[in-house]
């Protein structure tokens, strides 16, 4: 090929792109600015005007900042068609659309006693420069629960009895979204008290059953006994510790070790444990205690419920962006249907909780495409897999306890 | 070259890191053996397998093939490809690796929490693991078209087909041991033929190499010149001929060539005697294609030298923290502090390999220069053994050599193809879903694989070159300002990489396509790294300073977890009793 057919096959592909760019680009904003189509006139203002508004919610329905509020700021302005607007908090301007910024601080003065009485305020300003068209301006405040938490306050060049109005609408409707985040945040908070009181939830069978079978060996092998009562030391150390949500897959498996040892002491020949970890996926972040309850699990039903030796194996693969980590046992299996139930939290008192907690976690955290992959049937055995994204922002491990 | 040699130890080589992908996994049978199963890579392995992985066709055929046609001035490559990860060392590491950012969007997302930042880096990691690949993709096409005479752009389209099944099918689960292992097979495959070929060198009285004329024959040497090639002779030289020259068809019989140009029609074979220096090769006439021993980038190279190597020293000083491949490996490291150690192994691992490189260049200017004629420098590794020892010895030297060649491609490109199909199918496609990684490694590969057959000439390590000033000119400004400036904010990155990585992705795919023809801007755009890379760093400083207040909310944060040991800020680190 030569120099110059490459060339002109590299800017045909430019162009191509480019054109296919271009045309992406524009559908995808008559779609935006022309939301409803053809309609009459008025159809169309409504439209536009709830359009406006649902592009100023999103960024509100993160809580009022100085970032958020400049985003919301440039959508909100011109549903009220002002030439400024302004969203404060209870003391300060957080942002400024439009001109006149110069009258930040003589706005700021007006807002204390907004904000005090809770009501409606207009006021006249003074400018020296005599093109400035922001001569007066009304400030509204943002009820949030009977709090006052900000204002929206919106400038003109003469006093208007409709901006007032306006005004007022539009802090109700941005109030409404202030009120939604608190919402969110109580939902969240929840979440997270929920996450709490079920994360310490190691199994009493399992603390009766250990410390059972550490009594069994303190008189006929001493040295075993002790090794495994500070491998149940350990075990609680990592469990009942506080604060920190995430840990490492590194740190989960070696709780998982200390786990297994110990129900070694129990089932002695019975288990056979088979691992297999690519050693790059152990730096890999995941929730506190999310293995850990699949492990009990398969333990459950390769051994407990069967009078064989059972198999549990544990792999960890490396799958690009994700970490795959796979927990199988060679036990009874389970009922497809009764696991669906477990997992929908009515699988009754006796099913336990560490499935559809581990499950709900995951979910929590990382999407619905992230929960547990069981797959299983009766009489033949279970296999759970768990998908971890090596990376999301905002997650990190939590510290180690001190000692 | 002996075929069958070179071909069994390629398939060796190929066996050998399927295997190890494939079985290299930690597998332990009973709980007892539990910890040492699910023990983090030390620093040292990773180690390895970061050399490994970095060791590529560009570092293992081409810097030789470069100090053979250019000279000592050429060691500028090694020594930049080896400073990058001092340079790493010092400002990147341990702070990369405590973001917890697996990929470099990961570490735009993390240290500046926008959406929009990533998906910029996102496009220019997959263009610079794209530019990559490529220069591997040749290398490849190069050695298989030597070992069995198959056209060049079939040797990547096999390579890619072997990466893409090892990819997919999982084949390359335990990556850190096939990596590890491929730089100790390179480092051998260059260390056992070195000392034979000097001990060669030795007994041929120590010949010293011809570096400021056109060198001369050592010994006989025959020619096979494939396409046609005007040649300009100096002095003149008697030689055997069996094609044609000047248009006369000649059957192996003897001629004089006189001082002169002479033009040598395609599948012409020349026999030089002992002793005759080495015609200049030029263009075949009007109306053909360039030949292949002029190449775009040295002619640039040649008129504005100054101006060129400190460009490749801006490139691979600043390019290697950038690196899409080289980033995801330090995510193995268990901490910051591992991090650090493992760059430092690196630096003499890479050091120990690049001292031997520029020896098989002496060496192949000595006994190899009619690869000057054919432009295939880039082979002077491939073909020393067979020159100076033959025989038996000779082949099994050079199938040594052919299998560290192939170890040199194969786990650059696999590690390359694996990075960019991450980024693909995470970012860039992401209606693909998070799960169709497999299916990402398809176009991560398919586009270099069919650019390498529509590319004309370019040495391989020049190629390299680009990709290099690509990642300095964006992501060393992103990684450094967003390190060690808590100024930096989401528009100055983003008009950073626009500028300085567009730009300069804009001038070599330019250069590339051969758009610039030569002079001034040819040189400027094929050696981007002096102008782009503070276009880059001024964009980023200026625009986050007139920012100002859009600096992320939680930067100080940031900053203190990048920045202060994992004991103090509670990140795990090697378990304390």
């Amino acid at each position: 090929m030569t120099a110059l057919g490459t060339v002109v096959l590299a800017l045909a592909g430019l162009a191509l792109f480019a054109l296919g760019a271009a045309l992406g680009h524009a559908g995808a904003r008559r779609q935006q600015e022309n939301p409803a189509g053809p309609g009459t006139p008025v159809e169309r203002a409504t439209f536009h005007t709830l359009h406006t508004a649902s592009l100023a919610a999103p960024p509100l329905r993160a809580g009022l900042t100085p970032d958020t509020a400049r985003k919301a700021a440039k959508r909100l302005r011109p549903l009220l068609g002002t030439v400024a607007l302004a969203l404060t908090d209870e003391e300060s301007v957080l942002a400024w659309d439009g001109v006149g910024d110069h009258h930040r601080e003589e706005a700021e003065a007006q807002l204390a006693q907004a904000v005090r009485a809770g009501r409606t305020q207009t006021f006249a300003l003074s400018c020296g420069n005599d093109t400035c068209p922001v001569r007066w301006g009304v400030v509204a405040p943002l009820g949030v629960d009977g709090r006052v938490p900000g204002t929206l306050a919106a400038f003109g060049d003469a006093e208007s009895a409709v901006m007032v109005r306006a005004a007022e609408e539009v802090a109700r409707w941005v109030s409404v979204q202030l009120e939604l985040v608190d919402l969110d945040r109580a939902r969240s908070g929840v979440i997270e008290a929920e996450i709490r009181a079920l994360r310490a939830q190691i199994s009493p069978h399992f603390v009766y059953n250990s410390l059972a079978s550490i009594a069994s060996f303190v008189r006929t092998d001493p040295e075993r006994a002790r090794e495994l009562l500070l491998e149940f030391a350990d075990f609680t150390r990592y469990s009942f510790r506080r604060g920190g949500d995430f840990t490492t897959l590194a740190e989960e498996l070696r709780s998982i070790e200390q786990y297994l040892e110990l129900a070694r002491a129990r089932f002695g020949r019975r288990l056979e444990v088979t691992l297999r970890i690519a050693p790059e996926v152990l730096p890999v972040t995941l929730p506190f205690l999310c293995l850990q309850p699949l492990v009990e699990n398969a333990l459950k039903h390769g051994l407990e419920e069967s009078a064989d030796r059972g198999r549990i194996t544990i792999i960890a693969e490396d799958e690009g962006t994700e970490a795959r980590v796979v927990i199988e046992d060679d036990g009874v299996g389970m009922d497809p249907q009764r696991l669906r139930d477990i997992l929908r939290g009515r699988g009754g008192p006796s099913a336990g909780i560490g499935l559809s907690n581990v499950d709900m976690r995951l979910r929590q955290v990382y999407g619905d495409d992230h929960g547990l992959v069981i797959e299983t049937g009766v009489g033949a055995g279970t296999k759970i897999t768990v998908r971890v994204p090596k990376f999301r922002p905002g997650i990190r491990p939590a510290p180690l306890p001190a000692g | 070259m002996n075929q069958t040699y070179s071909i069994a130890g390629v398939s060796a080589v190929v066996l050998a890191t399927v295997l190890v992908g494939a079985l290299g996994l930690r597998i332990s049978r009973t709980t007892s053996d539990f910890y040492v199963a699910s023990r983090s890579v030390p620093p040292r392995l990773n180690a390895f397998a970061v050399s490994g992985e970095y060791l590529s066709a560009a570092s293992f055929l081409g810097v030789a093939g470069l100090v053979l046609a250019q000279g000592s001035d050429m060691l500028w490559f090694p020594i930049g490809y080896t400073a990058g990860f001092l340079v790493l060392l010092a400002f990147v590491a341990a702070p990369l690796r405590r973001s917890g950012a697996y990929t470099l969007p990961d570490f735009a997302e993390a240290r500046l929490e926008s959406r929009a930042v990533r998906r910029i880096a996102s496009i220019l990691v997959v263009g610079v693991g794209w530019l990559y690949l490529l220069p591997q993709l040749r290398g490849a096409g190069l050695t298989i078209r030597l070992l069995t005479g198959a056209p060049g752009w079939l040797g990547g389209l096999v390579v890619a087909a072997v990466v893409t099944v090892a990819v997919a099918a999982g084949g390359m689960r335990s990556i850190t041991f096939v990596q590890a292992f491929q730089y100790w097979l390179k480092l051998t495959a260059l260390l056992v033929p070195a000392v034979f070929l000097l001990l060669a060198w030795r007994s041929d009285h120590t010949p010293a190499p011809v570096w400021d004329e056109r060198p001369v024959f050592q010994r006989s040497t025959q020619v096979r010149l494939d396409g046609p090639l005007t040649l300009t002779v100096e002095e003149p030289v008697r030689i055997t001929v069996t094609g044609t020259v000047d248009g006369r068809a000649r059957h192996g019989g003897p001629l004089t060539l006189d001082a002169g140009t002479h033009r040598i029609g395609a599948g012409t074979v020349l026999r030089f005697p002992s002793g005759a220096r080495v015609p200049l090769p030029g263009t075949g006439g009007a109306g053909t294609a360039p030949s292949s021993g002029t190449n775009p980038l040295s002619a640039g190279r040649e008129q504005h030298g100054l101006y060129t190597t400190y460009g490749l020293i801006l490139a691979t000083f600043l390019g290697t923290m950038g690196l899409p491949h080289v980033v995801v490996r330090f995510y193995t490291n268990p901490d910051g502090r591992a991090a650090r150690r493992t760059t430092l192994v690196v630096l003499g691992l890479l050091g120990a390999f690049y001292l031997l490189i520029p020896l098989y260049g002496v060496l192949g200017r000595l006994y190899a220069p009619d690869l000057l004629l054919t432009g295939d420098t880039d082979a002077a590794v491939l073909v020393l053994p067979q020159r100076l020892i033959g025989g038996v010895g000779g082949d099994l030297l050079g199938a040594l050599v052919a299998g560290g060649a192939c170890a040199a491609f194969l786990s650059t490109v696999s590690g390359l193809t694996m990075s960019v199909a991450g980024v693909l199918a995470q970012d860039v496609l992401p209606t693909l879903g998070i799960r169709h990684f497999r299916l990402a490694t398809l176009p991560a590969i398919a586009v270099p694989t069919a650019a390498n057959a529509v590319v004309s000439d370019l040495p391989v390590a020049d190629a390299v070159g680009l990709a290099f000033a690509v990642s300095a000119s964006s992501f060393c400004p992103l990684l450094v300002l967003g390190i060690w400036w808590r100024g930096l904010t989401p528009p100055g990155a983003v008009a950073g990489l626009l500028l300085g990585g567009g730009s300069a992705l804009t001038a070599v795919t330019v250069t590339i396509a051969g758009g610039a023809g030569s002079g001034w801007l040819h040189t400027l755009l094929a050696w981007p790294a002096l102008w782009s890379v503070p276009v880059g760093f001024a964009a980023m400083v200026l625009i986050s300073l007139a920012t100002r207040d859009r600096v992320p909310a939680s930067a100080a944060a940031t900053m203190a977890r990048l920045h202060l040991p994992e004991a103090l800020t509670g990140h795990p680190g090697p378990a304390t009793p």
